[in-house]
């Protein structure tokens, strides 16, 4: 049997344009609760030292656990739409590691900037906004599209609690059929699809870095 | 929402039945190390593969790292589990499809993605090292392949060993992936003891005993990075080097 049929292939795409909404929404979020607790992390001192440290242990917490662990913690114990759950994995697992990312570029910034800002009059947020968050981000746009790459493929782990996206769909229409050349053909389709989309992506970055050297 | 995580009667219940969670923790243990043990050899091959002045296996190696790591990891092993044993069967004309253990599938298939990721870690580490101690070696009577072991590699240590626990503490969350095939690993029998009792505990104690592991790790790592920021210091040898000037 056929099943590279219109009705399946479109099947497939589906899956996989959930696969691009669910990363995408967690890159978002992810950077923008990420960004927050690096700052945290990063500037919290003397009476908020206690702010500092629970971020510190949430990021700790984070990145020394797997991610479908929390995928299946929360899909346990959050009731939503199928995408909402995932979103809400994603995002409280990647923000740990993008904060990490982001304080990683606080770091390349010269103490002299935060000086200059607060003689010229700027308090801590608008230092933040027009002054430290601008650099930072510039330093590490490699590192956060790399990251994409990384919720990309991880988002192939929702195929385990049955979150309709690429890789579940692909193994749907796979039940269909017991021919191991079409089994063959249509992981064929599948990885093809997943390394156009990261390389695409990874190709972006280097031509990003190779700009960079020259400027 | 979170209901019953502090009912003492359910704590109680789950750590009376962590037969399991030690099962799966020595057996996630055993597919770190395997997976660990090809990751590093294959991903050191590689690398070196990639230094080299060969065309052909400069390419072998970059489709090696693009391929493996622009694909999703449980792609990868999803393949292994339902094409392998077809596949297996096709090539060595066995009657019924070769039976793969969950324990080869995890630690080939963390071991393959990994050694994409060591690979390039180890890349960056030999081109860290000057051109000139290449050729110094060569020009001492070393063969290309004498250099790269004595002289190349041992210099790049410093460099890659942070980027290297880095990517051992990712292999042991990767492992995980193991649970979407029904693999036996620490999180394949938590969420089986979650799907039997309905406890939020059994993910807790994963957490717990995965966190066991990798904290460690993330630590080394830590430290690790700071050692190699620190500028290399002579060794003071009592009458060769010159004494530390006494500050008055």
């Amino acid at each position: 049997m056929e099943i590279f049929t219109q009705a399946n292939v479109t099947f497939i795409l589906a899956g996989f344009l959930k696969t691009l909404e669910i990363s995408a929404l967690a890159i978002v979020f992810s950077i923008l609760l990420g960004t927050v607790l690096a700052m945290v992390k990063q500037f919290c001192r003397g009476r908020l030292s206690i702010f500092r440290w629970i971020v510190s242990g949430y990021i700790e917490l984070f990145r020394c656990t797997p991610n479908l662990l929390w995928i299946l913690f929360i899909y346990f114990t959050v009731k939503g739409s199928d995408v909402f759950v995932s979103v809400l994995a994603f995002t409280i697992f990647t923000s740990a590691v993008i904060a990490e990312i982001v304080r990683g570029g606080f770091n390349s910034i010269p103490k002299s900037q935060f000086e200059a800002a607060q003689s010229q009059g700027f308090g801590f947020f608008s230092t933040m906004r027009y002054v430290i968050l601008p650099q930072t981000f510039r330093t590490i746009i490699p590192a956060l599209f790399s990251q994409c790459t990384t919720v990309i493929k991880d988002s192939s782990y929702l195929a385990g609690i049955n979150v309709a996206e690429f890789m579940f769909s692909a193994k749907v229409v796979m039940g269909y059929t017991t021919n191991l050349n079409q089994v063959l053909l249509l992981y064929g389709f599948v990885f093809l699809l997943y390394f156009a989309l990261n390389f695409g992506i990874s190709l972006i970055v280097r031509a990003y870095q190779r700009r960079l050297v020259a400027a | 929402m979170l209901d019953g995580l502090f009912d003492a009667r359910r704590w109680n219940i789950t750590l009376d039945s962590m037969g399991p969670f030690w099962d799966g923790f020595l057996f996630t243990l055993q597919v770190v190390v395997v997976g660990l043990v090809i990751s590093l050899v294959l991903g050191t091959v590689l690398g070196v593969f990639s230094t080299t002045r060969s065309r052909v296996l400069r390419a072998v190696s970059r489709v090696y790292v693009e391929f493996f790591q622009n694909t999703p990891l449980p792609v990868q092993v999803f393949f292994y589990y339902m094409a392998g044993p077809r596949v297996l069967q096709a090539i060595t004309g066995a009657p019924s499809p070769v039976r793969i253990s969950s324990f080869v599938i995890g630690a080939v298939g963390v071991g393959l993605y990994h050694a994409a990721y060591v690979s390039e870690v180890i890349r960056t580490g030999i081109e860290s090292v000057p051109r000139g101690q290449m050729e110094a070696a060569r020009s001492q009577g070393f063969s290309r392949p004498q250099a790269y072991l004595y002289i190349i590699l041992p210099q790049t240590f410093k460099v890659i060993l942070p980027p290297l626990c880095n990517q051992t503490l990712n292999l042991v969350k990767n492992t995980s992936v193991l649970a979407l095939i029904a693999g036996g690993d620490l999180m394949y029998n938590a969420d089986n003891f979650v799907s039997t009792y309905g406890y939020l505990q059994g993910y807790i104690m994963a957490c717990v005993l995965y966190f066991v592991i990798c904290f460690p790790l993330a630590l080394l790592v830590q430290y690790l990075e700071k050692r190699a920021k620190r500028k290399p210091r002579a060794k003071v040898i009592p009458g060769v080097t010159p004494e530390p000037v006494k500050e008055a």
